[in-house]
């Protein structure tokens, strides 16, 4: 039977701000409002939202760091409230621009040192650092200070501690914040292996790039403003919103564009020449996508040639603009 | 990737290697950076200096020259104590050390301990080094007839000592951001009220009943009756001693227990007020 690693009820967590003396009154902030929501074991699970929308507050409590003001959350089947030390032996966690060790100490030496706080044996624990450091491309750097690594290779090193005490669960909270793109592609494909490797290990990512957490979680929740508006697998997601399939052909020019008029299954057509580089687009906006191959074999029958295809569909960003109304980065701003 | 099964240790061992993981960087600091040792050591010897030179000008008591070396000696554990201990668990949040010692299967003593251990190291190092000093430059003569005595108060104004600045770490954590002001506060009226450069008994000489109480008042603080104890022991026979010393001894034993049971109750009711507050995961506060 499959287990949840996370199983939360109906969980509220309220922030009372501190009042300024003259100036205004003590605000209650419901960070998370009424959240339902379960991560099978095995599981890579995003959640995906805006600045203040929830998510660390959500990490924070199944870390056991803060309490809920209601409800229930479970973690790998110990109670958040009453079982802390059963999940702190069982969980661990990675911040993005995670700033923690000691910058007078090497990578390794920092690593080792919260590797401590969970009893690992040093002989272990200096091998797992090794194997780990070789896997995110960090072995070059084992001997330097952490004050002087650059945050993609920080990045990599708090990865290090964070897996190195080989949780069955682990939250990582936005990993790839501010890292550069071959760096987050590592991060990502190490989180995939690890997984891979092991089916009883659960991830429970949080992240602002839709793209990562498209490619990457098996199932994804939206959360805004503390409440979590959806969460499926981002192909069920993605077939929440009733969006045009838009099919875009490059070919080579012609003058005549009869034989794509009229495609049955083809909602929308138009066309346009590129005289400049001898190039014809073509837009169509297809009622029916099984219509591709017809559009694709009307093409020589004009006497041209395909030079691209581009399929447009739905993305995770098309999803959350559609349930929250706005994209994230408009958020940001 | 292949992690290896290991036996899991006792909840004893777990925590030992916790004290000594966090003990580790302030032990290693020592040796890595050693223009430390400049700073820590020469420079406040300069303070020492001047007041030796006084009491040398006064023509005072030789012994005065001694009490002196001690309580500039102590000041490397004051000092640590009140910036490496009370202030530090506020920097391990802003730098983001206390949410991962926190999630950790641990007791938060344990981390707290490793800061004790590892701040007691690199503070005797000055201590050492002052004393060193103290003895080449300015000559200063040290006996010890009763070396048990002196051991058993200097181990227990450390435990006490540390076991204060443990209960600090949680209540600067309490008060917020400004609280690591406190540090400053505490740092010339203690090195007054505490004798760190002529006796306790000092006061009474001075100011009759009221000094009396001074510095019985400072005496809550370890290091005042700490350093009193160790003048004692050094400098036997001498009249200048506060309390007897098997009751300072034994004051300290109090002090060293009340201080220890007080942290480790501040610092679970830190932790689960931060839990309800939210004033672990916020920084700034």
């Amino acid at each position: 039977m499959a287990r949840y690693a996370v199983e939360v009820k109906n969980l509220n967590r309220t922030f009372t701000t501190k009042a300024v003396r003259g100036k205004s009154k003590k605000e209650i902030v419901k960070a998370l409002n009424d959240v339902n929501l379960t991560i099978n074991e095995g599981e890579l699970f995003g959640l995906l939202g805006p600045n203040g929308a929830g998510k660390t507050t959500l990490i924070k409590i199944l870390c056991t760091l803060l309490l809920p003001s209601s409800g229930e959350a479970r973690v790998l089947g110990h109670d958040v409230h009453k079982d802390t030390n059963a999940i702190r032996q069982k969980i661990n966690m990675v911040s993005g621009g995670e700033t923690s060790g000691y910058g007078l100490l090497t990578v390794r030496e920092n690593i080792w040192l919260f590797s401590q706080l969970y009893g690992i044996p040093s002989k272990e624990a200096n091998r797992r650092i090794d194997m780990l450091m070789k896997e995110l491309k960090l072995e070059h750097k084992k001997n330097s200070k952490v004050r002087t690594l650059s945050t993609g290779l920080r990045q990599k090193a708090n990865m290090v501690r964070g897996f190195m005490t080989d949780p069955a669960l682990i939250f990582l909270d936005e990993p790839t914040l501010g890292l550069d793109v071959n760096a987050s592609r590592l991060i990502r494909d190490f989180i995939k292996n690890w997984i891979r490797e092991k089916p009883s290990r659960t991830v429970l990512l949080t992240t602002h790039y839709m793209v990562e957490a498209d490619e990457l979680c098996d199932r994804v929740a939206i959360i805004n403003d503390g409440r979590v508006l959806a969460c499926d697998t981002p192909d069920n997601l993605k077939k929440l919103i009733h969006q045009d399939s838009v099919l875009k052909l490059e070919i080579r020019q012609v003058d005549n564009v009869t034989a794509f008029e009229n495609i049955a299954g083809v909602r929308n057509f138009t066309h346009s020449n590129d005289m400049a580089s001898g190039i014809t687009r073509l837009k169509f906006i297809l009622d029916d996508e099984a219509i591709v191959a017809d559009i694709v074999a009307a093409v020589p029958k004009s006497g041209s040639k395909i030079l691209s295809v581009q399929k447009t569909e739905p993305t995770l960003e098309d999803v959350f603009v559609a349930l929250v109304g706005r994209g994230l980065t408009n958020h940001e701003v | 990737m292949k992690f290896e099964e290991f036996k899991k240790p006792t909840w004893f061992q777990m925590n030992l290697r916790a004290v000594w993981g966090r003990a580790y960087p302030r032990i290693i600091g020592v040796n890595r950076e050693l223009s430390w040792v400049f700073f820590e050591t020469v420079l406040p010897l300069l303070g020492v200096a001047a007041f030796v030179y006084i009491y040398k000008a006064l023509e005072a008591p030789p012994q005065y020259i001694g009490y002196v070396i001690i309580g500039g000696a102590m000041t490397a554990y004051w000092m640590n104590v009140l910036w490496s201990m009370a202030a530090q668990m506020y920097w391990e949040k802003e730098i983001g050390n206390l949410e991962l010692y926190l999630i950790a299967p641990i007791s938060r003593m344990s981390v707290l301990g490793g800061m004790a251990l590892g701040g007691m190291f690199s503070s005797s190092v000055r201590a050492i080094s002052t004393i060193v000093v103290g003895i080449v430059i300015f000559g200063i003569s040290l006996s010890l007839p009763d070396p048990l005595m002196f051991a058993g108060i200097f181990i227990f104004t450390m435990i006490a000592l540390y076991g204060m600045g443990m209960m600090f770490a949680s209540l600067y954590m309490l008060w917020g951001r400004e609280a690591w002001h406190m540090s400053s506060l505490f740092t010339e009226p203690i090195y007054l009220v505490s004798g760190f450069y002529f006796p306790v008994k000092g006061f009474t000489t001075m100011l009759g009943n009221p000094g009396t109480w001074i510095a019985a008042g400072a005496s809550i603080i370890p290091i005042t009756l700490g350093l009193d104890g160790m003048r004692q022991c050094l400098y036997p026979g001498n009249t200048d001693g506060f309390l007897p010393l098997w009751l300072e001894l034994a004051i300290l034993m109090v002090l060293s227990v009340v201080f220890l049971f007080l942290a480790k109750y501040s610092l679970a009711y830190m932790e689960n007020l931060g839990k309800r507050e939210g004033r672990l995961t916020m920084r700034w506060q």
